[in-house]
């Protein structure tokens, strides 16, 4: 059965583009299930498509002891929402490193729920976002931290670079806590390229759009780092980044 | 080789050069001296463009080219190389990277074929090898986790690797211990000490002059130059301090 049609009433979806999502809402509104099983570990890369309108819909669930780590781009022309429930029974974890990368009018957002299940989870949430033209980027991060789940420690880092007025970032981390030793740590930031950088790039030979386009790189390209593949994903990175510098 | 002359520039509608003249021919290694606040940052920040400073009167050429009227990735190509005072952090950019595009980018503009990767890299660590650098440290984004001393050496394997005509060096003894001092003053001789090359040398402190013999020194006091000498003028400095020497 499909689920309902969401509402921007829903906090979850207070961002989303409705409208473009609405013709397609079918084929994407169920849900995929991954099961990381106790002590086991799954690394996931998400590239986007060519489709106007993407959605990725994903619910993990992190066994004792169990990794998940997602590195994720979001650059749809139109409209790309990656949602993602996950949930860490004691002593998981999971790392989601993710970028949005806008231009004109589309938007791109994340929107998390991870839930904190058993004693001593980790969760570390990293997302950067690259918008110009009128293009929104979001992240609406809920973390749960359940009754008993002492030793959590969840940590959510957003920042992002508007290249132009038009362009918008939401950020909005959630944290519903239960239990009373725990570490949630949540920071976010939404800046312009520093000039000293540019100005260092540009004293050494690059012109002001190479520049600009390697200091957001640097931005960017810091995600995948620790991905055990990150050719992939650094490469369509790059190129979500030259259409729009 | 670089000729200013009458220069006026202010930042942020303070005036803080106040009429300098300066003319270092090729093949000679001038100094600049001078007590904080007195404009050396500023006069170097101005010959190699940064936005902010603007230029309110007189001029500065380069080879007999309008300095001024270029913007800062065309007087690095055009061989001006700036060394910083506080070398500026880029994290998630390797050092390769970032100075193989400065380099090329370089190339590009004076019509010369681009280096390959492998090339470049070779070129690289020769180059920080002989400033004594740890090649690995290319590996890591730029000036991220260096120290103070690293950062400096760093500028100085850049100035190998760029080759320019002419540097304007911003204390770049500061932060120094004394090794390194030694390779960062031999990095300038080897690299700059040419016939067809120049360099200006901004520096508070006579120690650097030791290993990099200055032809000429010059006081700059209150955004003007108000004396020139010989490298002996330098010790004079050091002996007497700024206000007593250029009184």
């Amino acid at each position: 059965m499909t689920a309902p049609f969401p509402s921007r009433k829903q906090e979850e979806w207070r961002y989303a583009d409705l409208e473009s999502l609405k013709p397609v809402w079918e084929q994407f509104a169920a849900p995929v299930t991954l099961t990381v099983g106790d002590g086991e570990e799954l690394e996931e890369i998400w590239l986007p498509v060519s489709d106007d309108v993407q959605l990725r819909r994903v619910q993990l669930a992190l066994g004792s002891g169990a990794k998940g780590r997602i590195f994720a781009l979001n650059a749809a022309p139109v409209y790309g929402r990656i949602e993602l429930e996950i949930s860490l029974e004691d002593g998981a974890e999971f790392e989601l490193f993710g970028a949005n990368i806008g231009t004109g009018l589309s938007t791109n957002e994340f929107a998390t729920n991870v839930r904190h299940l058993g004693i001593g989870g980790r969760s570390r949430q990293t997302i950067r976002s690259v918008l110009n033209g009128n293009a929104v980027g979001s992240y609406l991060g809920k973390v749960e931290v359940a009754r008993g789940a002492q030793k959590t420690d969840a940590e959510q880092s957003v920042k992002a670079m508007l290249l132009d007025r038009g362009a918008t970032a939401n950020c909005k981390p959630e944290l519903e806590i239960f239990a009373d030793d725990v570490k949630c740590t949540h920071g976010a930031s939404v800046g312009e390229l520093d000039p000293i950088q540019l100005f260092y790039a540009e004293s050494r030979g690059m012109n002001p759009a190479t520049a600009r386009a390697l200091l957001l790189e640097g931005f960017v390209m810091g995600l995948w780092d620790t991905a055990k593949q990150p050719e992939t994903i650094g490469e369509a990175a790059r190129q979500s980044l030259r259409r729009i510098v | 080789m670089l000729d200013i002359a009458n220069l006026h520039a202010s930042v942020a509608g303070k005036p803080i050069l106040n009429g300098v003249t300066l003319d270092v021919p090729a093949g000679e290694i001038h100094a600049i001296m001078g007590p904080n606040g007195s404009g050396k940052s500023t006069l170097a920040y101005v010959l190699a463009g940064r936005p902010g400073y603007s230029v309110t009167d007189g001029s500065a050429r380069f080879e007999g080219r309008d300095l001024l009227a270029m913007e800062p990735h065309e007087r690095a190509a055009a061989g001006l190389f700036l060394g910083f005072q506080y070398p500026v952090e880029i994290p998630g950019i390797s050092y390769l990277q970032f100075l193989r595009e400065s380099l090329n980018s370089q190339r590009r503009g004076r019509g010369e074929a681009e280096l390959s990767g492998g090339e470049f890299i070779k070129f690289a660590r020769s180059q920080a090898a002989l400033l004594g650098m740890d090649t690995e440290m290319l590996k890591r984004p730029v000036n991220v986790g260096f120290s103070g001393g690293e950062k400096k050496r760093a500028e100085m394997v850049q100035m190998g690797i760029m080759q320019p005509k002419f540097a304007v060096l911003d204390e770049t003894d500061s932060g120094l211990d004394i090794d390194a001092l030694k390779a960062v003053g031999a990095g300038i001789n080897r690299i700059m000490r040419a016939a067809d090359k120049g360099v200006l040398l901004i520096t508070h402190y006579q120690r650097l002059l030791d290993y990099v013999e200055p032809d000429r020194v010059h006081v700059l006091t209150h955004g003007e130059i108000v004396r020139s000498g010989g490298p002996e003028l330098a010790r004079e400095l050091e002996r007497e301090g700024y206000a007593e020497a250029a009184a």
